[in-house]
């Protein structure tokens, strides 16, 4: 930490000289609780990626199901978590629902069996993954049928086909839908602020409420989630052009 | 766009989400209201059973806050409709402005545009709601700017951006002999897009802006965190002023049906619309 010494010097210059008050670097409390919030964030975010993911998969394989429970499940499932606010599903989950997972613990306190942040990571994957199954079910059924009885008469198994040629061609498919929901998860984890997860957002009220740096902290913010975006935006749109199918246009 | 290696022989057609597809994902209708009013039956007679007794019972108890809630639902929906008029206004303009002819204004556009879609919605509204003033004067009128204004100022600011993209999108989908036959008809530029290829937009735009209107609606309850009173906020104060832990499940239930019953019609609109003017 020590030769990044005069960069937090120069920041302190900027205080001085401009009024341009940017704790989060010379302040080494601040800096610290700022470095922790953007890595819960960071943390979230690629969380939620992965099981929203997971959850789009399963459910789209539900979806196809010949039992019609599963289908009404499923169907419901998405119909719910697309039209209503991702806000008020975070706090069903975690003060309706949270209220009755509660235990004592040795000093006799009442604390909840699971954290806040693990309610966010479900609550915010549940309510991205019923975007991703709508996403990866249209990616299935883009795939002509007829790919997958070649498929068959060339001595596939169901499954083999299923496995080996109409996902990987569904999927190339899904991409470009899967990325804009993607991005979209990625903006809505600021929500988790309205539970108390100590996220790149909720540490920023912290800090602008103690160093009372509203605007300087606000430009930081956006800066910083623009920027992750883009890194998404970046890293899915190289993966997209590498998965790409040959002579297929959309 | 083809790689090293690669062919661009057709390993696979060219293939149009068709909005029948869609629609066939949502095979229930009338059993959505049945779950909902299930679910909400259920979680008011477990409720009950927590109850101490001599406690009002919990149906009676979201009956009388309703007339509340629905004030608080109300500001809800004036603010997304506000919020996507003003963003509808100024998504066209900068719309038109990602394909104008003039390099800077395109460019200046591209940068407000992909700003404003890549910023997460709570950031822009505590960014609204801390930076703006709380009244402007213009001239000798001093003009208030209550919280719910500001909030529907920030959440037109991502509308904006993203009915720019739904305008750019729908004009490079228009086929290029429109614009050729008109430029032989000796239309202007300014004429071809007002009376030429914006006219065909407006079908092609309606169904995502459908959708776009429905996360908006999803989006207001955002304005919570800083400090509206809308449906969500009156929720949580008349959740912390009955004090009853057994009331939190129905309560927060309700709300979101209140939600769902105004959302889920958009929806179902939004793709009969689509398969409608899909028909070319």
């Amino acid at each position: 930490m020590t030769d990044l010494q005069p960069l937090w010097d120069w920041f302190r210059e900027l205080y001085a000289t401009t009024g341009i008050k940017l704790t989060i670097f010379y302040d080494a409390f601040d800096r610290a609780r700022f470095f922790n919030g953007f890595l819960t964030s960071v943390r979230l975010m690629s969380l939620c990626i992965v099981a929203s993911v997971a959850i789009g998969i399963v459910g789209a394989w539900a979806q196809g199901s010949r039992l019609r429970l599963f289908r009404a499940v499923t169907a419901g499932y998405i119909q719910f978590f697309r039209n209503t606010p991702p806000l008020v599903q975070l706090y069903f989950f975690y003060f309706a629902l949270g209220s009755y997972l509660r235990t004592t613990n040795a000093t006799g306190i009442e604390v909840p069996l699971v954290s806040n942040f693990t309610w966010a990571a479900i609550g915010l994957s549940l309510y991205a993954g019923a975007f991703n199954v709508e996403i990866f079910r249209a990616g299935v059924e883009a795939v002509p049928k007829e790919t997958a009885e070649a498929a068959e008469a060339l001595g596939y198994s169901r499954l083999g086909a299923y496995l080996h040629v109409t996902l990987p061609l569904a999927f190339r498919i899904s991409l470009p839908a899967l990325n804009n929901n993607l991005v979209n998860l990625v903006k809505t984890t600021t929500i988790a602020y309205a539970i108390a997860v100590p996220e790149m957002l909720y540490v920023a009220n912290q800090i602008w409420s103690d160093e009372l740096n509203v605007t300087e902290m606000m430009n930081v913010l956006l800066l910083i989630y623009v920027a992750l975006i883009g890194v998404v935006v970046f890293v899915m749109g190289r993966w997209e052009r590498a998965m790409r199918i040959p002579g297929y246009m959309p | 766009m083809i790689g090293a290696g690669s062919t661009d022989l057709p390993v696979l057609k060219p293939f149009r989400l068709k909005a029948a597809s869609r629609s066939s994902a949502l095979p229930l209708t009338a059993q959505h209201g049945v779950v909902i009013a299930g679910a909400l039956v259920i979680s008011v007679s477990i409720g009950d059973a927590q109850a101490g007794p001599g406690a009002p019972s919990i149906l009676d108890t979201l009956l009388k806050w309703t007339p509340l809630l629905a004030k608080g639902f109300a500001l809800n929906i004036a603010m997304s409709v506000l919020a996507m008029a003003i963003g509808t206004a100024l998504g066209v303009a900068l719309g038109l402005g990602l394909i104008s002819l003039a390099r800077l204004v395109r460019a200046s556009s591209w940068l407000v545009t992909q700003f404003f879609r890549n910023a997460p919605w709570l950031v822009l509204l505590f960014y609204c709601v801390l930076l703006m003033p709380f009244e402007v004067r213009i001239g000798s009128v001093i003009v208030p700017l209550p919280g719910w204004a500001k909030a529907t100022a920030a959440l037109a600011l991502p509308v904006m951006a993203n009915v720019a993209e739904l305008v750019r999108g729908a004009v490079q989908s228009i086929p290029s002999g429109q614009w050729e036959a008109s430029e032989a008809l000796a239309f202007t530029r300014m004429q071809t897009l007002w009376l030429v290829i914006l006219p065909q937009c407006v079908k092609r735009m309606t169904p995502p802006w459908m959708n776009l209107y429905a996360i908006v609606v999803v989006g207001t309850p955002l304005a919570s965190i800083v400090g509206v009173s809308e449906a969500m906020t009156l929720t949580g104060d008349v959740l912390s002023s009955e004090g009853r832990t057994e009331l939190l499940v129905p309560m927060y239930l309700y709300l979101l049906t209140w939600f769902f019953i105004y959302c889920y019609p958009i929806a179902r609109a939004s793709v009969a619309v689509e398969r409608r003017f899909a028909v070319r």
